[in-house]
C-alpha cells in the first residue's frame, strides 16, 4: 500500500507561487498534491492496485501512492490515490462569467422595489420535470429561507409563489401567465444524466413558442447549475450553491430596471 | 423503562385524539372506492398484461366500468357477474372487453351470491400465492435466523432493473439488509402501474410486477450465498397505492413505503382519494407480512426539525391508528421519522436523541423507521460523512430499527457503488462499537433531552385534539403538517372517486381482514 504517513520524498519544486502556472497545495506551495477515489471493475489484487496507479498516472498525477484498495464486490475495488498534479493552469487569464450586481439586503429590496415599481413583483419558482427535490427552490421561496438567509415569501414587496417539485414545463408556463410573473425561477437539484439540460432547455423553447420569454426575468439554480451555463441555455442568470434568495433577486430587481421593465 | 419519564396520560390522550380522527375517516373510506382500489381488485383476480396499445388491461377494465357509469358497483361484482354470464376467467373477459366484444353494463344481473360463489375460486388463488410468499419468508427467516440489531437499508435507482441488480447483490454482500428501488421520478403521478421489465427511469426504475420479480429472485439468490434473507423494499404512494401494495404482495416484497398523508402532502394527490387508497394498500400490506413505512421524515426537509417535530410526533400517531384499521400489525409499522436538524443548532443532537428515544418509548413494538440527514447536507462530503455517523449513534442508541444509510454524497449524484459501501461501513462501525450504549445511560431528570421530549410531547396532544376538533381533511386544507395547504376537493385523482352501490363488495378486504376488525 501507500509508503507511510509521512512523506520523506525529498522534491525540487520552486516552492514560489505563481499565478501563471498554479497546481494544487497539500502542504507546501506547488507541491501539486490530490487525493482521488474511484472504483475499477476488477477483483482487489495487485493487478488491480497497478490498475489504478496507471488510471491515476493518465489522469496526470505523479508519483500515485495507493492509500486504499477494497473490494467492494467480486469484482468492484474501491481505491484511494494521492499524487502530485503535473498539471497547472494559468490563473491570470482566467475570465468567469459571474452574476455580476451589488446584493442588496431584504429591507433594501423592498425598497428599490416600492421606488421603481410602486407594486409588488410576483415571483414564481418551482423544481421542473422529473425533479423530485424541493430542497433548492424551498431555500429561495420559502419564508424561513435556508441557513439565516429569508427566503422570498418573507419579502413585504414580493408576491412569491412556489409551486414545489415535477412540475412540467407547461404548467409552470400556464401559472406564469396566470399571476402575470415578473421573475421565473427554475431549480434543478438532483438530476441523473443530464436530464436537466434538457429540460432548461425545453422551457425556453415553450417560453419562446409562447411569446413571452422576454417578459420576464427567468433565473435557473442548483448545484449543478452555473451562470455560465444558464447564459448559454438562453437564462438571464444560474445560481449555483452558497447563493441565497437575497442574490437571486437583486439581480432579478436590477435587471428590470436595466430593461425598462415596469 | 422510560429513560425520558414521559406523561403517560398524554399518550393516552394522544392516542385516543388519534384513534378518533381515523375512525371519523374511515367512516368516510368505507362508503367509497376509486379507480385504482378497482384496478387492484381486478389485478388480484388475475387479470395483467397489457393491449396493443400498452394500456394494462386492469386500466382497460376500470375504464369501462367508469365510461358505463358502474365504478360504483365494483370490479368484482360485474367481474364475477361476467363469470357467471360467459363462462370464462376474469382474464379472458378483460381481454373481451379490450376487443370490444364483452359490455359489463349489459350483461343480465345474477345474484351477489352467485357471482361471489363464481368469483371464489379466483379469489382462493390468490389468497393462496399471497399466503405462500407469507410462508417463504418465514421459511427463509427460519433457516437464516433474522438480524437483532438495525436493518441497513440501501436504496439503488439506476433505471435500469438490470443494473440495479448489480448494484443490490453488491450492496447485499457488503452487508445491506433492506434493498429499495427507487422509483422513477413522476411514478406517483401516473394513474397506471407501467408493464414489464425496464430500463429507462430518470432518479430510478420503474415500479412494475416484473421488475419486482426480477429483484425478489436475484435477491433471493445472493440471500442463500451469504445466508442471510435480504429484505425487498419499493414505494406504495402515489396515485395507485393498492396496485402497487397487491403487486408487491404477489412478488414477497418484504417492506413498502406507505404513508396515509403523504401523496396528499407531497404530491398534491386530492386527500380524499388518497385516503381511500391507503386503506386497501394497508390491508393487502398487512396482511401480505410487510413492513410499511411511513414519511414523517418528509416533513423536515420542507418544514424545520426543530419547530415541527411534533407533527412528526402526531403523524405517527395517525399512521398507527389508520394502520390498525386496516388490519396491520404494531410489528408491521415502520413509523418514520428523520435526523434532519440543522448541524449549526446548539445541542442538535440532544433533540435528535430525545426525539427518536421519544419514539420508540411510544411504539415500543414498531420496527421504527429512520432516516439519514439530507436537508443540511452541503456538498462537504467530508462533513457529511460525520453528520452519517452522528446519525449512526441516534440509532444504535435508541434501538430504531429499519435504518435508512446516510450518503455522504447526498444532494449531489444518485449513489455510488463505493459511496453506499463507505456507509455502510461507517453504520457497521459505529453499531459495533456502540453496540450496547443504549442500555448504559439514562438521561438525566428534568434536563434537557428529557424536557425536550416533554415538550413536543404536549404540543403533539394538543395538536391532535385541535385536529380531531376540525376533522382531518379540514386540518389538512389549512396547513397543518410541513406547512403545506391542500385544498380538500383540489389536487390530482379526485375524478377516480366513487360512492360505493349496495351491490359493491370487494372481497380481497373481506378475506384479509377476516377475524382483524
Amino acid at each position: 500500500m501507500s509508503g507511510g504517513l509521512y512523506n520523506l520524498h525529498k522534491s525540487n519544486v520552486d516552492t514560489t507561487l505563481d499565478l501563471d502556472a498554479i497546481k494544487p497545495y497539500g502542504d507546501t506551495m506547488n507541491d501539486g498534491k490530490v487525493q482521488t477515489s474511484f472504483t475499477l471493475p476488477v477483483p482487489n489484487d495487485e493487478r488491480g492496485q497497478e490498475a489504478a496507479k496507471l488510471l491515476a498516472k493518465k489522469m496526470g498525477l505523479n508519483e500515485p501512492s495507493v492509500a486504499l484498495a477494497q473490494a467492494l464486490d467480486q469484482n468492484f475495488t474501491f481505491y484511494i490515490v494521492y499524487g502530485e498534479c503535473t498539471h497547472t493552469v494559468n490563473y491570470n487569464k482566467i475570465k468567469v462569467a459571474t452574476v455580476e450586481n451589488d446584493v442588496m439586503s431584504m429591507e433594501e429590496t423592498n425598497e428599490f422595489i416600492k421606488e421603481h415599481f410602486g407594486r409588488k413583483l410576483v415571483v414564481l419558482g418551482a423544481s421542473t420535470g422529473t425533479d423530485a427535490h424541493t430542497v433548492g427552490i424551498d431555500a429561495i421561496m420559502n419564508r424561513k429561507g435556508f441557513a439565516g438567509h429569508y427566503g422570498l415569501e418573507r419579502y413585504e414587496m414580493i408576491e412569491a409563489l412556489n409551486m414545489g417539485s415535477q412540475v412540467p414545463n407547461e404548467e409552470f408556463i400556464k401559472k406564469a401567465k396566470e399571476l402575470k410573473a415578473d421573475v421565473m425561477l427554475v431549480s434543478q437539484t438532483v438530476t441523473q444524466k443530464d436530464v436537466h439540460i434538457q429540460n432548461l432547455t425545453e422551457l425556453i423553447e415553450l417560453m419562446e413558442a409562447e411569446n413571452m420569454r422576454d417578459k420576464v426575468i427567468l433565473c435557473c439554480g442548483g448545484a449543478r447549475i452555473t451562470h455560465e451555463l444558464a447564459k448559454e441555455l438562453g437564462y438571464d442568470a444560474g445560481f449555483g450553491t452558497g447563493k441565497f434568495a437575497e442574490d437571486v433577486i437583486s439581480f432579478a430587481v436590477t435587471e428590470m430596471v436595466k430593461r425598462n421593465m415596469k | 423503562m422510560s429513560k425520558l419519564n414521559l406523561d403517560q396520560n398524554l399518550i393516552t390522550e394522544a392516542r385516543a385524539h388519534a384513534k378518533n380522527i381515523a375512525l371519523d375517516t374511515q367512516n368516510f373510506i368505507d362508503k367509497h372506492t376509486t379507480v385504482t382500489v378497482e384496478r387492484t381488485v381486478c389485478r388480484l383476480l388475475g387479470i395483467d398484461g397489457v393491449n396493443s396499445l400498452e394500456n394494462p388491461l386492469p386500466n382497460v377494465v376500470v375504464d369501462h366500468l367508469v365510461e358505463k357509469n358502474i365504478l360504483s358497483g365494483g370490479a368484482a361484482y360485474y367481474i364475477g357477474n361476467a363469470c357467471v354470464n360467459l363462462s370464462l376467467n376474469p382474464q379472458q373477459i378483460a381481454e373481451g372487453i379490450d376487443r370490444g366484444e364483452i359490455d359489463l353494463s349489459t350483461l343480465p344481473r345474477k345474484s351477489i351470491n352467485d357471482v361471489k360463489n363464481a368469483i371464489k375460486p379466483f379469489v382462493d388463488k390468490t389468497m393462496q400465492r399471497i399466503d405462500s410468499n407469507v410462508e417463504a419468508r418465514k421459511n427463509y427467516l427460519d433457516k437464516f435466523g433474522d438480524k437483532s440489531g438495525p436493518y441497513l437499508y440501501i436504496i439503488v435507482a439506476t433505471g435500469n432493473i438490470y443494473e440495479d441488480i448489480v448494484q443490490a447483490k453488491a450492496a447485499a454482500k457488503q452487508g445491506a439488509d433492506i434493498i429499495a428501488v427507487i422509483r422513477t421520478t413522476g411514478q406517483s403521478l401516473l394513474d397506471y402501474v407501467p408493464y414489464g421489465a425496464t430500463t429507462e427511469g430518470f432518479g430510478g426504475t420503474y415500479a412494475t410486477q416484473e421488475n419486482f420479480r426480477l429483484m425478489r429472485k436475484a435477491l433471493d439468490e445472493v440471500g442463500e450465498e451469504q445466508g442471510r434473507y435480504i429484505r425487498l423494499c419499493n414505494y406504495c404512494s402515489g396515485l395507485c397505492m393498492p396496485e402497487i401494495a397487491a403487486m408487491g404482495a404477489l412478488e414477497r416484497l418484504d417492506v413498502m413505503l406507505n404513508d396515509a398523508l403523504y401523496g396528499i402532502l407531497f404530491r398534491d394527490i386530492n386527500m380524499k382519494r388518497t385516503m381511500i387508497d391507503q386503506f386497501f394498500s394497508r390491508v393487502i400490506n398487512g396482511y401480505a407480512g410487510v413492513i410499511i413505512n411511513t414519511g414523517e421524515d418528509n416533513y423536515l426537509t420542507t418544514a424545520d426539525a426543530v419547530a415541527e417535530a411534533h407533527t412528526v410526533l402526531a403523524s405517527q400517531f395517525l399512521n398507527e391508528q389508520f394502520a390498525l384499521l386496516a388490519g396491520l400489525p404494531e410489528t408491521q409499522m415502520g413509523l418514520g421519522h428523520a435526523f434532519e436538524i440543522d448541524p449549526a443548532v446548539k445541542n442538535g443532537f440532544l433533540m435528535e436523541l430525545a426525539q427518536a428515544q421519544m419514539a420508540r418509548e411510544i411504539f415500543p413494538n414498531a420496527p421504527l423507521k429512520y432516516m439519514p440527514p439530507t436537508k443540511h447536507m452541503t456538498g462537504n462530503i467530508f462533513r457529511g460523512h460525520i453528520q452519517d455517523a452522528l446519525f449512526n449513534m441516534v440509532t444504535i442508541m435508541t434501538n430504531q430499527k429499519l435504518h435508512l444509510l446516510g450518503m455522504m454524497t447526498e444532494a449531489l449524484h444518485t449513489p455510488f457503488m463505493s459511496d453506499r459501501a463507505l456507509a455502510i461501513e461507517n453504520a457497521q462501525y459505529v453499531f459495533n462499537t456502540m453496540a450496547d450504549l443504549g442500555e448504559e445511560i439514562n438521561f438525566k431528570e428534568g434536563g434537557f433531552i428529557q424536557s425536550r421530549a416533554h415538550e413536543v410531547l404536549a404540543k403533539t396532544t394538543k395538536l391532535l385534539g385541535e385536529i380531531e376538533k376540525n376533522s382531518l381533511f379540514t386540518s389538512l386544507s389549512i396547513g397543518v403538517f410541513a406547512d403545506i395547504k391542500r385544498p380538500i376537493d383540489g389536487g390530482k385523482g379526485l375524478n377516480g372517486v366513487v360512492e360505493k352501490e349496495e351491490i359493491y363488495f370487494n372481497p380481497f378486504v373481506e378475506r384479509m381482514l377476516e377475524g382483524k376488525r
